[in-house]
């Protein structure tokens, strides 16, 4: 797309922008019938009647853009201008004058006598996607991004939106830190980062525990090595190990990942508590004493892998299943026994994946919330502290904020870590060239040893989801009695038949809330994440790297701090979001926006370049190649980031605690409730309920687009027709 | 003629209008702080009594003070009910909240007006709750264990490892414990007890009514907790006794309080008024709930643990609900009693 076409389009745009209602409508529709007058005002007769005098230079900078626009080359100074100016000149003003009238004081010589200002709306919407484009216009006219307007318009936009749901909100945050209530106060932030709590290694000396980072980078590490290593090994059973098994396993390690939060913790303690099942046939058989284990960092630990190794599992299969099986061949023809084909071949070429479920691992860990809340006992870690910094007894954001900074560095740590340990070799497998041949079979020690530890870990996963399971069905399972009921489900999901359908269940409110907002989100959460993979993968511009840190600054925030900066930044004008079920989505859509992206990025890891050479050769544009050439071959990244999004936005409750309202409420944080008051047995049952859904979900989501196979030949047969393209 | 035509159809018009005029009572919003089975009763109740449709969101007392005080510019929620005083204080002193004098104050006891006064009528007391603690009756029998009567027998040595309480940290609950102590004992005699208590700790929970859950379900065998919240195991028929210390005990008072800057002031202080009255505090005992009712007139849930039965000290809230001295015990907590050994 040239620049001219870009900025033709953007102009169309704005000016739709400035016919459209420029403050946000409380009511909706209705509001809007007033349109062009009242609280449905579009810009122009804003200015006309003199209400909003300060901006009037938008509509002359829009000017500009149809300056640049109309004539015959796009000028890309004046481009540049109109966009950037824009976009400064909404939020600029929208910042200072807010709901109170003017916020910003020195600016009283000037705007005094200003109203109130509500917050932005359709209009402002539509004129700021246009100055975008002007701004991509511009870049493309300069000759950025290779003169390509499209993928200009695609990373300013991008870029735009994750400094607005991402980064602003995080500053707002990480103000606090260096605030001792409203004075400016650096040195808090040192003592605050330096604090004992932090950093104290008594547990080595004394019976005190250790500092929570300690407690953390423990946690964290032994989680993503167990899970990242029974990964593993499912995924060299499922490939490579010759079974029928498969199915069973992607079943069964797909359980944990559709788990609301608390719910594994909760079997946990069922099953191995002080007076669990497990614990009371331990004592009764063999006369072992009775213990409080499972409360500390050995629960916490179980919960976390029990949910991470299917994580795991899911990248490590998709990777094991893509690594092309000639270079094996080659290796097992030139006489390498099996095991230094698995050493010398098949392992490095998993290294990028293994880094990344290790990753995986142990940023999950990092920001789980339920079940060190649950089990964690005395054994604390950063993102529980956090939570109870703000929302405890005792009310301290700073403290907060500065926790969160030492969360936001191990983090951090973790990524620098796996680009040191990835260097800079390359792993392309998937090329355009002939690619053929049979993957080869697994070591036999190898197999063995995977065997005994996947099917153990098989059984112990039925065992904590039967209780789950029949945890629904009986009066109160904590407690032992196990005489079957229906009372908790129908609590939750009665249905009266009177004078039509009546949804009397008190859960109903909340699980469709929950389907709508989960189903709005998957789809644009896989979209951008593998939009914004191609774009940071495939494309050469200045700025990529920052814009791969801002994808994955998301991730690498505990939910909590999420939630708490969303309320702060998006409550008040310019961008006024609270109360509205769009604030669940936008949240859910950058905070799971880095599976995604990492998946998309592992996938086309795989894919050769000289597929997208072989395409834009034949004339195609960068918009054709990546509808026809990388997206098909992209299908298993689509896939996983879809059904990943949906389900983590099903499950995620520490993000959303803070967001959710009375018209807006979701089934996690109605379950954590349930919880609290100590109703394990309805919460339970909501969740099988959940899971029950979250499984047809997937299993659509799976059968819709699609299973992915990269085309190979079948075991054994001989190839129809070999033909060998290129090789 | 004419002019009755038009008459006729205006008034046709207007009673078309009724139906919806009567509908449109308006709205509020609440942020209701209890349990979820007390919330929902409690707002349909209001609504079939005025008409007002009403929008709930259940948190607790601590998540719903950070979301008034990040809402504060611009705030989403009218009346704040429910959940224990001392959030409500704070907000109060952090001027969140609005003053109103209902009409319904003559009518309450005397801790709930009490309560009000100090906070210059910012919020008012709705209910109110002592402090005990729960325990597992067979569990205790198996270990002949004697029947603990005091708050100095917890901390003897036959419960090493058995008693669980929440953090103060975290927990308004543990918290109400730590001020109650230190007000029965005096302050250094108190930590010198909490210290000994700290051995026989085995977890310090971050939610205030875990402890009751353990001791009903046996995972400790001694739980502090908010009386109403054993009783609420108890009714469900877990095996635990419940015990008002006899050297005395604190209690809270469960608040209600009007958010400044509400959107539906009128309704919200109608709602302030209706939530005093003693039907609407009658319907505490369906809920499973079995605080004392602040009006004088309401009938007390005969599972409640009464206030006669179990001695109260005279509890200053004012003193001890303050953001300095609460953040001052704390610490002193933390040094000297969390950070020792087992």
């Amino acid at each position: 797309m040239g620049a001219l076409k870009l900025a033709r389009l953007a102009l169309l745009c704005a000016a739709l922008g400035l016919l459209l209602p420029w403050h946000g409508l409380e009511d909706g529709f209705k509001e809007f019938r007033a349109w062009p007058h009242g609280n449905a005002a579009p810009l122009p007769m804003l200015l006309g009647t003199g209400a909003r005098w300060w901006l009037w230079p938008l509509p002359c900078l829009v000017l500009l853009g149809a300056a640049a626009a109309l004539g015959k080359r796009a000028h890309a100074a004046l481009l540049l201008l109109a966009g950037g100016g824009i976009t400064f000149w909404i939020f600029l003003m929208g910042e200072a004058i807010g709901l109170r009238g003017l916020e910003w004081q020195w600016l009283s010589p000037w705007l005094a006598e200003a109203p109130p200002q509500p917050s932005l709306g359709w209009g402002a919407l539509l004129l700021l996607v246009g100055a975008t484009g002007f701004l991509a216009a511009g870049f493309a006219a300069l000759g950025g991004f290779r003169g390509d307007a499209f993928i200009a318009f695609l990373v300013t936009g991008s870029g735009f939106l994750l400094l607005l749901f991402v980064f602003a909100p995080l500053t707002t945050i990480l103000l606090a830190a260096v605030y001792e209530g409203k004075d400016f106060a650096p040195h808090a932030l040192v003592a605050r980062l330096s604090a004992q709590e932090a950093w104290s290694l008594a547990c080595l000396s004394t019976h005190q525990g250790c500092g929570v980072v300690w407690n953390t980078l423990l946690l964290a590490t032994l989680t993503a090595a167990i899970s990242t290593a029974i990964g593993l090994f499912f995924a060299l059973l499922a490939v490579r190990g010759g079974m029928r098994a498969t199915p069973l396993f992607r079943a069964m390690t797909l359980l944990p990942l559709i788990t609301p939060p608390f719910v594994v913790a909760m079997a946990l303690i069922v099953l191995f508590g002080r007076t669990g099942i497990v614990t009371t046939l331990l004592w009764e058989w063999f006369a072992i004493p009775r213990s409080r284990w499972i409360y500390g960092l050995p629960g916490v630990l179980l919960a976390q892998v029990l949910a991470q190794a299917p994580i795991a599992f899911l990248l490590l299969d998709g990777a094991l299943r893509a690594i092309s099986p000639s270079l094996e061949e080659a290796s097992a023809t030139m006489g390498a026994r099996r095991f230094t084909v698995f050493r010398t071949v098949t392992w490095p070429l998993l290294r990028p994946a293994l880094a990344a479920a290790f990753l995986l691992g142990f940023v999950e860990s990092l920001a789980d919330f339920g079940n060190p809340l649950v089990l964690g006992g005395d054994f604390d870690v950063l993102s529980t502290r956090i939570f109870f910094a703000i929302a405890g007894a005792r009310h301290d954001p700073g403290r907060a904020a500065a926790l969160a900074l030492l969360l936001l560095f191990l983090t951090f740590g973790a990524f620098a870590l796996q680009a040191l340990w990835l260097g800079k070799r390359r792993y392309t497998t998937v090329t355009g060239k002939g690619d053929s041949g049979l993957p080869a079979p697994l070591p036999k020690g190898l197999k063995f040893t995977a065997a005994a530890i996947v099917w153990p870990w098989m059984i112990f996963t039925a065992v904590v989801y039967g209780i789950i399971l029949v945890g629904g069905f009986v009066h109160d399972i904590g407690r032992g009695d196990m005489s079957f009921t229906w009372r908790h489900l129908t609590t939750a999901f009665e249905v009266e038949w009177q004078d039509g359908m009546a949804l009397r269940g008190s859960a109903w409110d909340s699980l469709l809330t929950t389907l709508e907002v989960a189903a709005i989100s998957a789809p644009l959460t896989a979209g951008l994440g593998i939009l914004l993979a191609w774009l940071i993968a495939r494309q050469e511009f200045r700025g990529r790297r920052l814009l791969e840190f801002m994808t994955m600054l998301s991730f690498a925030i505990p939910g909590t701090v999420v939630g708490v900066s969303y309320i702060m930044a998006f409550n008040v004008p310019p961008v006024e979001l609270t109360g509205t079920a769009l604030i669940l989505i936008l949240c859910f859509v950058f905070r799971n926006l880095p599976v995604g992206v990492r998946g998309g990025i592992a996938a086309l890891a795989q894919i050769d370049r000289s597929l997208d050479e072989a395409s834009a050769t034949m004339g195609a544009s960068a918009l054709q190649t990546l509808r026809r050439v990388i997206l098909p071959l992209m299908r298993p990244a689509i896939i996983t980031a879809l059904a990943f999004s949906f389900v983590h936005a099903m499950t995620a409750v520490s993000a959303v605690i803070f967001l959710v309202s009375a018209r807006h409420n979701l089934a996690t944080v109605y379950i954590v409730g349930r919880v609290e008051a100590g109703e394990m047995a309805l919460a339970i049952a909501y969740s099988t309920a959940l899971i029950l859904i979250m499984l047809a979900v997937v299993i659509g989501i799976e059968k819709l687009v699609g299973r992915a196979e990269i085309a190979r030949r079948a075991g054994g047969a001989p190839p129809p027709t070999p033909t060998r393209a290129g090789a | 003629m004419k002019k009755g035509m038009v008459g006729a159809a205006f008034g046709l018009a207007m009673t078309a209008l009724l139906p919806m005029a009567a509908k449109a009572q308006g709205n509020l919003s609440v942020y209701c702080s209890v349990q979820e089975e007390w919330c929902r009763p409690m707002m349909a109740a209001f609504e079939r009594a005025t008409g007002i449709s009403v929008a709930m969101t259940r948190r607790s007392s601590g998540e719903t003070l950070t979301q008034i005080r990040a809402e504060a510019q611009n705030p989403r929620g009218d009346v704040w009910w429910g959940g224990t005083g001392d959030p409500h204080m704070q907000a109060a002193q952090e001027n969140l909240t609005v003053e109103y004098r209902s009409p319904m104050l003559e009518q309450l006891q005397p801790w709930a007006v009490r309560q009000a006064e100090q906070t210059n009528f910012r919020t008012v007391g709705i209910y109110a709750g002592a402090l005990g603690y729960s325990f597992n009756a067979p569990e205790l029998q198996r270990r002949r264990i004697a029947t603990p009567r005091c708050w100095a027998d917890l901390a003897k040595p036959e419960f090493r490892g058995e008693v669980q309480v929440a953090d103060p940290n975290t927990s308004g609950t543990a918290y109400t414990m730590l001020a109650t102590l230190v007000q029965i004992m005096g302050e250094d005699p108190a930590f010198q007890f909490l210290r000994a208590l700290h051995r026989n700790v085995n977890q310090y929970t971050r939610s205030g009514a875990a402890p009751a859950r353990a001791a009903a379900t046996g995972e400790t065998l001694v739980g502090i907790t908010f009386l109403h919240d054993a009783v609420a195991q108890k009714v469900t028929g877990a095996p635990v006794e419940l015990v008002g210390p006899c050297e005395g005990t604190g209690y809270e008072i469960g608040s209600m309080s009007i958010i400044r800057g509400a959107r539906n002031m009128a309704n919200a202080r109608r709602f302030f008024d209706w939530a005093l009255t003693a039907e609407a505090q009658a319907l505490a005992a369906d809920a499973k709930a079995y605080q004392l009712p602040s009006n004088r007139n309401a009938p007390i849930p005969p599972q409640a643990p009464r206030f006669e039965n179990v001695p109260l000290i005279d509890y200053d809230f004012a003193r001890w609900g303050s953001a300095e001295e609460r953040t001052r015990l704390i610490d002193r907590w933390q040094r000297e009693v969390r950070a020792g050994a087992r």
